[in-house]
């Protein structure tokens, strides 16, 4: 019996699984959400930003993680365009130009942000950590000569106010690895002293607390219950706050076949004994 | 030559990006270096997409087992990469297929680990040795405080209820103990990366050269 038990088919979890995310999905079961200092943080500071600032976001994910961080860059592009900043956008990842694109179309409209005056899209710069470093040096004008429609930002007035990273008030990345929140602290917080905060995956939020405490950054949303967070913050419940159900049935779930496997592994180790 | 010129390359642009570094006399070295690199990493993209097509394509002409997923991922290079060129990136078919096919194949390829993840914890993670326990426990803490379901299991205890949750989460486990061991690793790691950087400038590892 005990061994049956041990070795249950896999697919079995796998059913479990499938039903613990698709149930609350599709009701609800609306658990309370609690703010968490890190993303308290971000939602101080760029409450704080003077109206008019310009803030550069970083859209450095792909559409493998666009679940877990695109809830997040709504949730900041939507609390920026209320508070009336502008935005930079701008990807180290090939795959957050039309991601970025996506977000800045529908938040534009909803907030009748008009573009090149209220916000701009640089797109996708590749190069990760030596192009920032050369952002820094060198400046926006020459290194992003055109937008993400190759429009040259000649024509955009927003971009005639940045020259190097002093023009920002704020950075905000959203990163799912490499290029990402790294590579910003290297950067444009440790050499040109400006605030970084940002969102990246749950699996990688653990490697971003020592920053946290150093304050190098200033903020962080980690994963989906960050993202969650925030949506909650800027009063815009989103897909994040309705994965949370989801997630919390499934954790739960895996917390539960832990102890399952771990009773069943001292049952039998009880019976070795006896 | 051929294999000498690559390392006074190195050695030279390697010392020149030091040296600048704490010489700000010098610091347009580095910025010229620095051009350079964000343009020679398009090349990079070029050389990828091009040892792609050589290694499927050959997988394809040998009709090596699986030689069909070479096939659809030549097609996919191919197919995205014209209609990029002659309908453009930002709206039409390239934009179609990024939403409709690349994002929603993505997405379930992540979202699989949900169902590994679990699985591989029925399996594996039992409570063998004290510090397997530890971490079990530690586990179980932050799997369960990081959904809001934790939260309200946490106030419904009596006896933990007095404590925060996420007190004890955020200062405690991320903040202290995580924070603790993660600088260990990052000042490990950090140190690991100047050893090899010098051996690499100095010539001593030539991996980068193509295993030599």
């Amino acid at each position: 019996m005990l061994n049956k038990l041990k070795n249950i088919d896999r697919r079995i979890i796998f059913i479990f699984i499938f039903l613990a995310v698709l149930i609350p999905l599709l009701k609800p079961i609306n658990l309370p959400t609690q703010v968490s200092q890190p993303v308290q943080n971000i939602y101080d500071f760029v409450e704080k930003i003077p109206e008019g600032k310009i803030v550069l976001m970083s859209f450095d994910y792909g559409p493998s993680t666009k679940i877990e961080i695109n809830p997040m860059a709504l949730s900041l592009v939507r609390q920026c365009f209320r508070r009336n900043l502008r935005i930079v956008g701008i990807c180290l990842w090939p795959e957050g130009a039309n991601l970025s694109r996506e977000v800045f179309n529908l938040l534009s409209k909803e907030y009748h942000k008009e573009y090149g005056k209220d916000y701009v899209n640089l797109g996708f710069k590749a190069g990760g950590e030596p192009t920032l470093v050369s952002l820094g040096k060198v400046g926006f004008k020459e290194l992003c000569p055109q937008d993400i429609d190759n429009k040259p930002i000649k024509e955009l007035p927003l971009m005639q106010e940045i020259n190097k990273y002093d023009s920002f008030a704020l950075v905000l990345t959203f990163s799912a690895g490499v290029p990402g929140i790294k590579e910003y602290i290297r950067v444009t917080a440790s050499q040109y002293k400006i605030p970084v905060a940002g969102g990246c995956t749950a699996v990688s939020a653990s490697e971003m607390y020592p920053f946290l405490a150093s304050g190098q950054l200033l903020g962080l949303m980690g994963g989906l219950k960050g993202a969650s967070e925030y949506e909650k913050l800027v009063g815009a419940p989103g897909d994040a706050i309705k994965g949370m159900d989801a997630q919390s049935v499934a954790h739960l779930l895996i917390v539960l076949l832990i102890i399952f496997t771990n009773l069943i592994y001292f049952l039998e180790k009880a019976k070795k004994k006896t | 030559m051929k294999r000498q010129l690559p390392l006074y390359i190195t050695f030279i642009t390697g010392l020149a990006m030091l040296i600048q570094f704490y010489m700000p006399k010098i610091e347009f070295v580095g910025d010229i270096f620095q051009k350079w690199f964000a343009i020679i990493v398009v090349f990079a993209y070029i050389l990828g997409a091009g040892s792609l097509i050589l290694v499927n394509g050959q997988k394809i002409l040998k009709a090596s087992p699986g030689w069909g997923y070479n096939l659809v991922l030549i097609i996919g290079l191919f197919g995205m990469f014209f209609i990029g060129i002659f309908f453009g990136i930002s709206k039409g078919p390239f934009n179609f297929l990024f939403n409709y096919v690349f994002t929603p194949l993505s997405a379930t390829m992540f979202s699989l680990l949900a169902f590994f993840i679990a699985s591989a914890a029925f399996r594996a993670f039992k409570a063998k040795t004290p510090e397997a326990t530890l971490l079990l426990l530690t586990a179980f803490i932050v799997m369960i405080g990081r959904v809001p379901i934790g939260e309200v299991i946490w106030n419904h205890i009596p006896f933990l209820s007095q404590w925060s949750l996420n007190d004890l989460i955020e200062r405690w486990i991320m903040g202290a103990f995580n924070t603790a061991g993660q600088r260990a690793i990052l000042l490990g790691a950090s140190i690991g990366l100047i050893s090899v950087s010098l051996k690499i400038l100095l010539g001593i590892e030539r991996g980068y050269l193509g295993g030599e």
